[in-house]
């Protein structure tokens, strides 16, 4: 039996009674979209199986050993002055090790592999064995108390409350907050990773499948951060488009003054009645500038202080008062 | 805004909060909870002022230096604390279970729970437990007289105490801190909430933390230059060389936090910019130093409760400790790596897949001596006589359930994997996978094992088996649950959720939860029955357990000045092998008077002093941070001018106690033998099990 066929029986053992009952969006990566949650979630099976060699002696032994030894056996040899033996010495100190040198290796492999800073190119996808083709997309994604704001530079759109991607092609999310801290977690394609005001961090990811997951704030950031979720869905190419082409036909358009009403804190519900849009769910919006994300950014980052009027997410905010950068004063780093 | 009152006003008043905020379950808790606090300090004050206790309870306990007296008022305070966060527990997952949608509770009042939950149960629970057990050990274990700071012990546990009541002080007027125990800026800065909810939380936190580090220099001095003679390190107890290394942890990790949180009160108070958003500000800075702290906290907490293990193993196991030299080995190693691995509480900021990795393996690498230490404790286990008292039975429930925490400890210093679960309910499930098992029940076990030293008399056996067996079945029903829901990533710190999949764990986690407050409860129950049958389960020769330490070959409780002359010491284990050659309790040839430290108010003085500043700090009373200031910098002043004359037993007294001590055993004849252990025979004169085999 091949590891992989190995990888698969244990999945379907370890994950199968678990989340069944679950909404197909809730499985996390326990259900993966995609090539990096895949591997994750294998590490976490080999992971398990490896670190069980080293408990299964506590977990059989402790019973047997209490069991043996009680004080009423008299059969069993009492050996009350036995303190050491350097075989046992050895095999104490090296089998920990032995197992803790395997999974460090294997640790190793998986964190240069996934890396979420490494962007998805063909030898990634050779490596891992996945299908990769067409531009990568660009996706900025800001973080607002409570909702997560997706911005498609390129494409000249912007979305709340859902973001959608195209099967296939690798996809770079750069993100930020115009608020507190907050992490955002699309666990169906990669894990986590933070995002803060005046700071840019990256998530490279790609869908091979389509299928929806849940994109999560995980840090709290204050009464409204349960409902922080948006779902993610991964559709194909001509789903993608048609879902592009309609928020370029959207009413709405995200300039700054939008943007400032939009920032303030309150969930999907609340930012529609803001904005004066009827009905419920994701707001798409037209993007007049390619470089909100990057203003955004740069706002905290001119060494001007910026009142607490100004930051959305304060109880003391003021749409008004929320003054974005113009775009030439910017500079911003895309190192980490 | 006024000069008298601050920010204070009759509003924060959280009394009236079902009165002002209309009828809730959610302000019914709320106002339920500051009336319990309230009545219950009347309650205690309207006890002492009746039994007239008042004169004897200031003589004896609060201006005490004694450092067996300090470390039972640690573990008080360490029970007093943890019925309000085992209620917040109960409190958060009564809302759990309901949360499918919603929730019983205000969102506010949630976050505040999960707050203060997490600060009491580290810093107000887990801390004063483990502090209160090396207090009241450590001297004795190396055949010292008292700590070698004995008013510094009484300051540092003043200034737990004030932590400790400031987060009492929170539930009654205005509201905690909201961010978590981690209290991550900015969302508890200034900008984004100017309330009274972070400075509670910086206050609390640092005053206590000065109090902890003080400890830390305090009991590490006391193991360096107090030992008894001929007691080199390698002949220290384990306890003591946890105890040892938890000191040296506590001296370097609680600065940092100190630091992070006059940094915090510097952005909050003065406007500075260490962790805001704009002007430079970092909040990965404050994840840094809290997590300095933070990741030695961990073993801060744990390795004192390994040594409470390893006594418990050799002694209920009636056998020498396997592999000593491999332990200590084991102990050093963890607490020095233990500094090397704080990165991977963030393997999400955004590191390098360099910096990951480093951190990630050295994570793992501390899987290996904590590995040893559960081998280590299965070889002594193996060829002994084990003996099933109720500490065995936390020690079972320990090996059982803690090695799972170990399971999902490597699993998450995996930085792939961490990605996935970071943040999630698996995180919760982990570190109460760990903490309860491993640091809980090692206090239990080790309140079952050293409270007949203490006070006299053993705890009754059946009543804590029973609570034992709650605790084991309630941990594993509240918290296992949750790695399931966590990696479906169901985010900790949520109020809600929106699929019903996660409802049937929700209801098994209320249900464990339920069975954890009976295990409280029991905990009490227990208490009250042995106190009733205190004449029966009395052991005051001292050593009910056949124990192997220096503090079992003195009476029970042991008298202040602990030893009537100082032992000397000649081998690991001295006690265990006077008894097995049948050579124990030698009258000494010589009594001399026996010098002890005086009592002080200081203790109190700081306490009030600095409880006094952080209210006022808190609430912007500017008049009175300042006084407070002024009478405690005045205080020490006045304090170097005087005359502190050292106690003096006589050499008569000395002589007098030990005769009567050593007399009853010497009428008592037979010890009893391990067959009598929990019965009304055990008198405290062990003969011990050793004895049959050497």
């Amino acid at each position: 039996m091949s590891a992989r066929v190995c990888a698969a029986v244990a999945a379907l053992a370890l994950t199968a009674p678990l989340p069944l009952f679950a909404q197909e969006d809730t499985r996390g990566f326990l259900r993966p979209l995609g090539p990096i949650a895949e591997l994750q979630r294998t590490e976490l099976i080999w992971a398990t199986i490896l670190i069980l060699l080293a408990i299964l002696p506590v977990l059989l032994g402790v019973p047997y050993i209490l069991w043996r030894y009680r004080r009423g056996n008299t059969k069993a040899k009492y050996r009350p002055q036995w303190e050491f033996n350097t075989k046992l010495e050895i095999l104490m100190w090296g089998g920990p090790t032995l197992i803790v040198v395997a999974l460090s290796i294997w640790l190793a492999q998986a964190v240069f592999r996934i890396d979420p800073y490494r962007t998805i190119e063909p030898e990634m996808a050779e490596n891992m064995e996945f299908e990769m083709e067409g531009e990568p997309v660009t996706v900025d994604v800001i973080g607002l108390d409570w909702k997560w704001l997706f911005i498609y530079p390129e494409e000249g759109v912007a979305s709340v409350g859902e973001m959608v991607l195209p099967v296939g092609r690798p996809v770079t999310l750069r993100l930020t907050t115009d608020t507190v801290m907050q992490s955002f977690m699309a666990s169906g394609l990669s894990g986590q990773i933070y995002a803060m005001a005046g700071m840019v961090t990256q998530q490279n990811l790609i869908a091979t499948r389509p299928g929806a997951t849940l994109g999560t704030n995980t840090q709290y950031n204050g009464v409204g951060f349960a409902k922080q979720r948006a779902p993610v869905r991964a559709v194909d190419g001509d789903a993608y488009e048609a879902w592009l082409d309609e928020a370029r036909d959207s009413d709405l358009a995200l300039d700054d003054e939008t943007y400032a009403i939009l920032a303030q804190s309150g969930g999907l519900d609340r930012a529609r009645s803001d904005l004066g849009v009827a009905g419920e769910g994701p707001v798409r919006f037209t993007l007049p500038a390619q470089s909100l994300f990057e203003r955004v950014v740069a706002r905290y980052m001119n060494g001007d202080a910026v009142a607490p009027e100004a930051q959305p997410g304060s109880p003391f905010y003021d749409p008004e008062a929320h003054v974005l950068p113009p775009a030439a004063e910017m500079t911003m780093e895309h190192d980490r | 805004m006024n000069a008298l009152f601050g920010r204070l006003s009759w509003s924060e008043l959280k009394l009236f909060e079902t009165f002002t905020h209309g009828w809730s379950i959610d302000t019914l808790v709320a106002a339920g909870a500051a009336w319990a606090v309230v009545l219950g300090a009347v309650a205690v004050a309207g006890w002492l002022t009746w039994a007239g206790l008042w004169g004897r309870f200031w003589r004896d306990w609060l201006t005490s230096v004694d450092h067996k007296k300090i470390g039972i008022m640690y573990i008080v305070l360490g029970f007093v604390m943890m019925a309000r966060g085992v209620a917040e527990g109960l409190v958060m997952r009564s809302h759990q279970a309901t949360a499918l949608g919603g929730g019983v509770l205000s969102e506010e009042h949630w976050a505040e729970l999960f707050s203060t939950h997490g600060t009491i149960m580290i810093f107000f629970v887990a801390m004063p437990f483990i502090t209160g057990f090396m207090n009241y050990l450590i001297p004795l274990q190396i055949g010292a007289r008292d700590m070698a700071f004995p008013m510094l012990n009484q300051i540092s546990l003043g200034l737990t105490a004030t932590g400790a009541a400031l987060t009492m002080i929170s539930l009654v007027v205005g509201v905690f801190e909201t961010g978590g125990w981690t209290a991550y800026p900015p969302f508890t800065g200034a900008a984004f909430d100017p309330g009274p909810g972070p400075d509670y939380w910086v206050w609390a936190i640092v005053l206590s933390g000065f109090g902890s580090m003080f400890s830390g220099i305090n009991f590490a001095v006391t193991i360096y230059k107090m030992r008894a003679p001929g007691m080199t390190y390698m002949r220290m107890p384990v306890f003591t060389w946890t105890a040892l290394c938890t000191s040296i942890l506590l001296t370097f990790a609680l600065p940092p936090l100190t630091v992070a949180g006059l940094m915090q009160a510097l952005d909050r108070y003065l406007e500075f910019n260490f962790f805001t958003n704009d002007q430079g500000g970092n909040m990965m800075n404050y994840a840094n130093l809290f997590w300095m702290f933070g990741h030695p906290e961990v073993y801060i907490l744990v390795l004192p409760a390994y040594g409470i293990f390893s006594e418990l193993t050799s002694t209920f196991a009636a056998k020498k400790l396997y592999g000593y030299e491999s332990l200590v080995l084991a102990t050093m190693s963890i607490a020095v790596i233990s500094f090397a691995v704080w990165l991977h509480h963030f393997f999400t900021m955004g590191n390098s897949a360099t910096v990951n990795v480093a951190f990630g393996i050295a994570t793992m690498v501390i899987a290996v001596p904590t590995g040893v230490k559960v081998y280590v404790w299965m070889a002594t286990l193996w060829g002994g006589r084990i003996r099933f008292t109720t500490p065995m039975y936390y020690m079972t429930g320990f090996f059982i359930l803690f090695v799972v925490g170990g399971l999902s400890g490597i699993i998450l210093a995996n930085p792939a994997i961490n990605w996935q679960v970071h943040n999630t309910q698996f995180i919760v499930a982990h570190f109460h996978n760990v903490l309860l098992p491993g640091l809980i029940f090692g206090i239990f076990a080790g309140i079952h094992i050293w409270f007949p030293k203490a006070f006299g008399f053993r705890l009754d056996e059946r009543a804590g088996k029973i609570t034992a067996l709650l605790w084991i079945v309630g941990f594993c029903l509240t918290f296992l649950p949750l790695y399931v829901v966590g990696l479906m990533g169901y985010p900790r710190r949520s109020s809600a959720f929106d699929d019903p999949a996660f409802l049937p764990y929700m209801i098994v986690c209320l249900i464990g939860a339920c069975m954890l407050a009976a295990a409280f409860t029991g905990l009490f129950v227990t208490l009250w029955i042995s106190i009733r049958k205190r004449d029966e389960l009395a052991v005051p020769m001292g050593d009910p357990w056949d124990g192997r330490t220096l503090e079992w070959a003195t009476p029970a409780p042991p008298p202040h000045w602990n030893f009537a002359v100082i032992p000397h010491i000649s081998e690991r284990d001295a006690f265990a092998r006077e008894k097995a050659e049948g050579r124990p309790y030698v009258l000494p040839e010589r009594y001399v008077d026996i010098h002890l430290p005086p009592n002080t108010p200081a203790g109190m003085i700081v306490f009030v002093t600095t409880t006094a500043f952080g209210f006022a700090a808190t609430w912007w009373i500017w008049w009175l941070a300042i006084l407070a200031i002024l009478v405690l910098v005045g205080w020490m002043i006045v304090h170097s001018f005087l005359d502190h004359p050292e106690v003096v037993i006589p050499a008569v007294e000395v002589r007098r106690a030990t005769n009567v001590w050593i007399e009853a055993i010497e009428l008592a004849g037979e010890g009893v033998t391990r067959d009598d252990e929990v019965s009304p025979k055990n008198r405290g004169y062990a003969s011990t099990d050793m004895l049959v085999a050497s």
